[in-house]
């Protein structure tokens, strides 16, 4: 590798045994200073028990780190502040009712006597600002900005603590296409700024895009470290995984039998009131995936709740195999069959206090043989999470254990097959892969794809536009709750539909 | 693993612990020995359940008894209080107060060595039962007849606690009372449904002043309290009850309504140890008899006894002089009249207990 | 099993630190530390017969402690124990005095059946207003308190008492709940040997007390093995979640305060039936609220709030004995929040200890 003295931060040996699992098992962390650092695994390889240890969050078991040559050991995250590093977390700590300044500076504040220099505060706030360019209103309050602008306000929260190494823990997760690309642009000028970076992802396009080397966990293990531009993504993947991974979606010819679901003129309002779909109307046949593309927030969520019952309906007709099910409950539409993978797993798809096995029963509870007239049979419930656990791979110690103690693609897993072992004739699936490694996303990409050759209708929503372009075998874009143009699978261009997702295609929809 | 440790350590320190307080044993005696358990409300009421609490004393220092004391916190605390005493051998057990009654009757025959006194409810057929009750109509009406002397606006004003009979004997006594020096007196009367809530006192003396009444009695226990509190925000005045309560709120309270209950504490207890508490019988205190009374219209001896324990100062001892020069002292001779009718019989007062309210 | 043992093991730590910290109050009061808990502990669990009666103690609370628990479980917070324990016991009472020439067992039914009731209709009220208007069931269930006292004290006792008492008329025997003393009376369960052991003079547990605990069985049973269990949990852990299984949560919301109500009101119906054997003023004493931290000590489990009311049960009965022995009545008050307060406080503390502990675990 290269000259020893140019890293910045030196992590070797670490291991980390908790009660059962080696999380990190001697794993090595090099990375050099200035630089873009990768580190990517499948959920559960490690990475972020390793940045925990960095953080001082955790205590290694072995291993030594170095930080700018001197030995450290951390102990917790003020001694790492204080040393010079920090981290935006997934989910981030600010907050909601304080403006971005006061969150900025909460914790150390700058003071003139006993209170605090508001002025001064701000005044710093906006210089670290404008020279990483990270654009901020200082005086807007966190829950009157987007996800976006909250994550520049961790960002520039852990720059005014002086940090010198920056650690993301899958900053793109919760971001759009067009703010994934503003974070790149912000990463490129901290790098410029003379800033390390470390980037916890598993988007293997990301990571081609952004970063200037890349160290590869698996299993707890650090399966190897390369430069970014010797690889390809296929590469990086099978690293990950450990085999060799399909990135296209390997599937045959729909077979579309007859039309089974139609949307009429559809119209939901959202909570606030305001009309977030506004006409929609499509039709789905058996044995075929019709996909919704677009950027989030654009009535996605709104639609999807109002076609599970989820969501009462302000105006238009839903009509699947002939019946009107547009006033219908959330049983009743899960009672007809109707499967719903929702897009928000922690907040709608899983009680995540429940065991795994009263979470494979969800919506499903009154029915026989999971109850007979009030009465759980526990051990028909056992037996069904059981099964369904070996079928589809999730992986876990118990059927016991608490849905929240599962990764992200195993809590996703779970879903999915809970949804589709009911033997769904509409599937409706929002985000499906969002928030999930590679493994998980080609195994669900893959599922899906079989659902559809057995008959089943889909409707497919995401934000991801690879993934509805490669599954889908017609696809609509939705701006502004209006589905503005569809498509056929092969007449579909990623560089149109790029367009009409951010509104620039509004005219050639009414043009033509 | 931490955690296993420490309930180890926890539930051994109970063995030890139980273990250690096995050597504290209760001393028995062969003195007499009285039990008292207080009315709901308990003490610091500043009338009721104080005064039976003074008489206990004064049989402590004079008698030299010992006595055991529960404060009940429910209801539910009666029964296992009066028969705890009871059944640990005391040889006189105390019941403050009506709500009592039911307990009585419950425990009292399963103990017939043991001598019961019940302050406030006449029982009968009980062979080791003495009620002490009070005619508390009598001192009222004379404190009624005092309000109607005193008021400008011819309007006064009662409150009651709970609304009950023993409670609408006082309320009686004073509509009696007033109306017999005015018939023609605005009487205004509530009820706060409790002994202890001072605020409910308060609202309530509130809008009968709002009412126009400027002489306010009470019979609430320590409801009462909140009623001084209005009385000197309104710069009216007020009536206590049970004991002297005039230097509670110095220039206020003209006079008290006065029910020995530490007297009849006091004499139950010397009669039961000498073996003569007329047991199965009612023992009425009234007028005649100094059980029930008021408080000196003119001078200030009982209240100087106040200023010598310096619950007040001088200040407030001359506001009590002044009060009674100025607004009782012109009256006192016709109240002396009325109080010798009543005890000769010339006047009749309705016991409202028996008869109902008649406002 | 370990973690029974470690709540079980807090809740011991924690009264033995409100004991050791309640010795500075006795000794304050002049007392002696060792004779007041010697008093605390011969008044509780000293006697096979103040054992008894500490279960007679506990019997509301435990109650009152479920009517605030089951709510809880689906994400309510039922303030309203006091005025459902109230309505409860005012029903019972009621149907106790008036009903006339009713056989035994029927007429304790009827009784307890319209406590039930009633304190089911105490808890429909503010579930409904919460399910379909979105009024906050604290809110709610306060102002139900007060309209409960008032229409059952205020305006119920007034017309139907007879003489002093703050009370309606004493029930008919015939609506009495059985006395564990009275079990030796009874014909076949008398003649049974160990029987005697409940012929005590001064036993005041009655039969509510198995109506407790075949509802702390019923709720175990109810939360964990049916359907309405579950969704009740559901609703309570995550409320989308639920809406998203197909589960109402509105009707969930409406049923756990009806069971709730229903639960407060047995409560009642005991106090009424059992240890009253009337409605009166005062009854309620508090027990709905103090079943708040009875609740809080149970960890809202059915079986952890028995015993956490059998220890408050401990704390009023034992209190009574430390009067006897000359503790004043404010000392008892003071240390019997005293363990309010460190069980609550050591919550935090056994919160932290896992939080550390957490630190050497998986995610």
């Amino acid at each position: 590798m290269a000259e020893e003295n140019n890293y910045l931060l030196e992590m070797r040996g670490i291991t980390k045994i908790f009660p059962g699992v080696k999380a990190n098992d001697n794993i090595d962390l090099l990375v050099k200073k200035g630089e873009i650092h990768a580190l990517v695994g499948e959920n559960g390889a490690g990475k972020t028990t390793l940045m925990k240890i960095l953080y001082g969050l955790y205590d290694s078991d072995q291993g030594e780190i170095y930080f700018a040559g001197n030995k450290i050991r951390m102990t917790d995250p003020q001694q790492a502040i204080n040393l010079g590093i920090g981290m935006v977390h997934q989910h981030f700590k600010l907050i909601d009712t304080l403006t971005v300044t006061e969150n900025i500076i909460l914790g150390s504040e700058p003071r003139q006597g006993v209170a605090i220099n508001y002025r001064e505060a701000r005044r710093q706030v906006e210089e670290i600002s404008n020279k990483y360019n990270l654009k901020v209103d200082p005086d807007a309050k966190i829950q009157d900005i987007s996800v976006g602008m909250q994550q520049r306000v961790e960002i520039i929260k852990i720059l005014y603590r002086g940090a010198d190494l920056l650690i993301f823990d899958e900053p793109t997760a919760v971001l759009t296409p067009q703010e994934i690309d503003e974070l790149f642009e912000i990463f490129n000028s901290l790098q410029e700024q003379g800033k390390t970076i470390i980037f916890i992802t598993h988007k293997l396009r990301e990571v081609k895009a952004i970063s200037d080397r890349i160290t590869v966990l698996r299993d707890g293990k650090s399966v190897d470290s390369v430069n970014t531009e010797e690889v390809t993504e296929k590469d990086v993947a099978e690293l990950m995984v450990g085999r060799e991974v399909l990135f296209r979606v390997d599937k045959g010819e729909a077979k579309p039998g007859e039309s089974v679901f139609q949307v009429e003129n559809l119209q939901v309002k959202d909570n606030r009131g305001i009309m977030t779909v506004n006409g929609i109307s499509f039709e789905i046949s058996k044995g075929e995936i019709f996909g919704i593309a677009g950027v989030e927030g654009n009535g996605q969520t709104e639609l999807v709740e109002a076609l599970t019952g989820l969501r009462q309906i302000a105006g238009g007709r839903v009509y699947y195999k002939g019946e009107d099910i547009t006033e219908l409950s959330a049983r009743e539409i899960k009672d007809r069959h109707i499967g719903h993978i929702p897009e928000d797993r922690l907040r709608r798809g899983l009680v995540t206090q429940f065991s795994l096995s009263e979470n494979f029963i969800l919506g499903f509870h009154h029915q026989e043989p999971y109850s007979k007239n009030i009465f759980m049979n526990y051990k028909a419930i056992d037996q069904h999470a059981q099964s369904l656990i070996q079928d589809f791979d999730v992986r876990t110690s118990s059927h016991q254990i608490l849905a929240s103690k599962l990764s992200g693609g195993n809590q996703q897993k779970l879903i999915i097959a809970r949804e589709f072992r009911q033997d769904p004739e509409l599937l409706i699936a929002a985000q499906p892969t969002r928030g999930v490694d590679v493994g998980s996303i080609e195994f669900i990409h893959s599922q899906l794809i079989k659902k559809r050759d057995e008959g089943t209708a889909i409707l497919l929503v995401s934000a991801e536009l690879s993934e509805v372009m490669s599954l889908s075998d017609r696809l609509g874009v939705i701006y502004e709750g209006e589905i503005v143009k569809t498509f056929a699978a092969d007449e579909a261009d990623e560089r149109e539909i790029g367009r009409l997702m951010t509104g620039s295609g509004k005219e050639v929809k009414t043009g033509e | 693993m931490r955690t296993k440790v420490i309930s180890l350590i926890v539930v051994f320190s109970f063995l030890v612990v139980g273990a250690l307080a096995g050597f504290a044993q209760p001393v028995e005696a062969d003195t007499f020995r009285v039990g008292i358990v207080y009315s709901e409300g308990g003490l610091g009421d500043l009338s009721f359940n104080d005064l039976a609490q003074a008489g206990l004393m004064r049989a402590v220092d004079e008698l030299g008894i010992e006595y055991g004391a529960i404060e009940p916190d429910s209801p539910a605390d009666f029964n296992p209080a009066l028969r705890r005493f009871a059944e640990r051998g005391f040889d006189m057990v105390i019941a403050v107060g009506f709500l009592q009654a039911e307990e009585v009757i419950e425990i009292a025959p399963e103990y017939p060595n043991v001598q019961f006194a019940h302050i406030d409810q006449a029982h009968e057929d009980l062979d080791n039962v003495t009620g002490l009750i009070f005619a508390e109509h009598e001192g009222s009406f004379l404190v009624g007849a005092l309000a109607a002397l005193v008021s400008e606006t011819g309007t006064v004003g009662f409150v009651g606690g709970i609304d009950s009979p023993l409670i609408n004997r006082f309320e009686g006594g004073f509509v009696q009372g007033a109306r017999y020096i005015d018939e023609d007196i605005q009487i205004e009367s509530a009820y706060a449904d409790s002994f202890n809530d001072p605020s409910r006192g308060r609202e309530i003396a509130l809008s009968h002043m709002d009412n126009g009444a400027d002489v306010i009695y009470h019979a609430a226990g320590a409801t009462g309290t909140g009623v001084f509190e209005a009385v000197e925000e309104e710069d009216q005045l007020a009536i206590g009850v049970d004991t002297n309560q005039n230097h509670l709120y110095p220039g206020h309270i003209i006079a008290s309504m006065l029910k020995v209950v530490d007297v009849a504490v006091f004499t139950a207890i010397e009669d039961a140890m000498a073996g003569e508490l007329p047991l199965g019988e009612n023992v009425v205190y009234g007028l005649a008899d100094g059980g029930t009374g008021i408080t000196s219209l003119t001078d200030v001896d009982e209240e100087q006894l106040a200023y010598e324990e310096g619950l007040i100062d001088e200040d407030e001892l001359e506001k009590i002089r002044e009060l009674k020069d100025r607004v009782t002292a012109p009256h006192a001779e016709r109240i002396e009249e009325i109080k010798q009718m009543i005890i000769d019989g010339e006047i009749e007062i309705d016991d409202w207990s028996e008869t109902g309210r008649q406002l | 099993m370990i973690n029974i043992l470690i709540e079980l093991g807090f809740a011991l730590f924690s009264i033995v630190i409100a004991l050791l910290v309640g010795i500075a109050f006795i000794l304050l009061a002049g007392e002696s530390p060792l004779d007041a808990y010697h008093a605390l502990y011969i008044g509780s669990i000293g006697s096979w017969r103040e054992f008894l009666n500490t279960l007679w103690r506990a019997t509301p609370l435990i109650f009152t402690g479920f009517a605030l628990a089951l709510p809880f479980k689906a994400g309510l917070f039922n303030i309203g124990g006091e005025g459902q324990l109230l309505v409860g016991g005012f029903a019972a009472g009621f149907v106790g005095f008036y009903f006339t020439g009713i056989p035994g067992g029927l007429h304790v039914a009827l009784a307890i059946i319209a406590a039930i009731a009633a304190g089911a209709l105490w808890g429909l009220i503010p579930g409904i207003l919460k399910a379909y208007k979105g009024a906050h069931e604290v809110i709610t269930t306060i102002m139900l308190n007060y309209i409960a006292i008032q229409l059952t004290i205020r305006y119920g006792i007034e017309r139907y008492r007879i003489g002093g008492r703050q009370a309606l008329p004493t029930i008919q025997d015939s609506a009495k709940l059985l006395r564990f003393n009275d079990l030796a009376e009874l014909p076949v369960v008398g003649s049974l040997p160990f029987i005697e052991a409940f012929a005590l003079p001064g036993l005041r547990l009655h039969f509510n007390f198995i109506l407790a605990l075949l509802a702390a069985l019923f709720l175990w049973y109810l939360l964990w093995k049916t359907t309405t269990g579950y969704e009740l949990r559901a609703v309570g852990f995550n409320a989308s979640a639920a809406e998203y299984g197909g589960i109402s949560s509105k009707k969930t919301i409406i049923l756990s305060m009806v069971i709730a109500g229903a639960l407060a009101g047995l409560a009642g119906a005991g106090e009424a039936l059992g240890t009253h054997h009337t409605f009166m003023s005062g009854m309620d004493a508090g027990l709905g609220f103090t079943g708040i931290a009875v609740a809080l000590l149970g960890r809202n489990h059915p079986f952890g709030i028995v015993a956490a009311g059998i220890l408050f049960g401990a704390l009023s009965q034992g209190g009574l004995e430390m009067q006897f022995v000359g503790i004043p009545s404010e000392i008892v008050t003071i240390i019997q929040a005293l363990v309010i307060f460190f069980v609550a406080g050591l919550q935090m503390l056994k919160w932290f200890l896992l939080k550390q502990r957490e630190k050497g675990e998986a995610e």
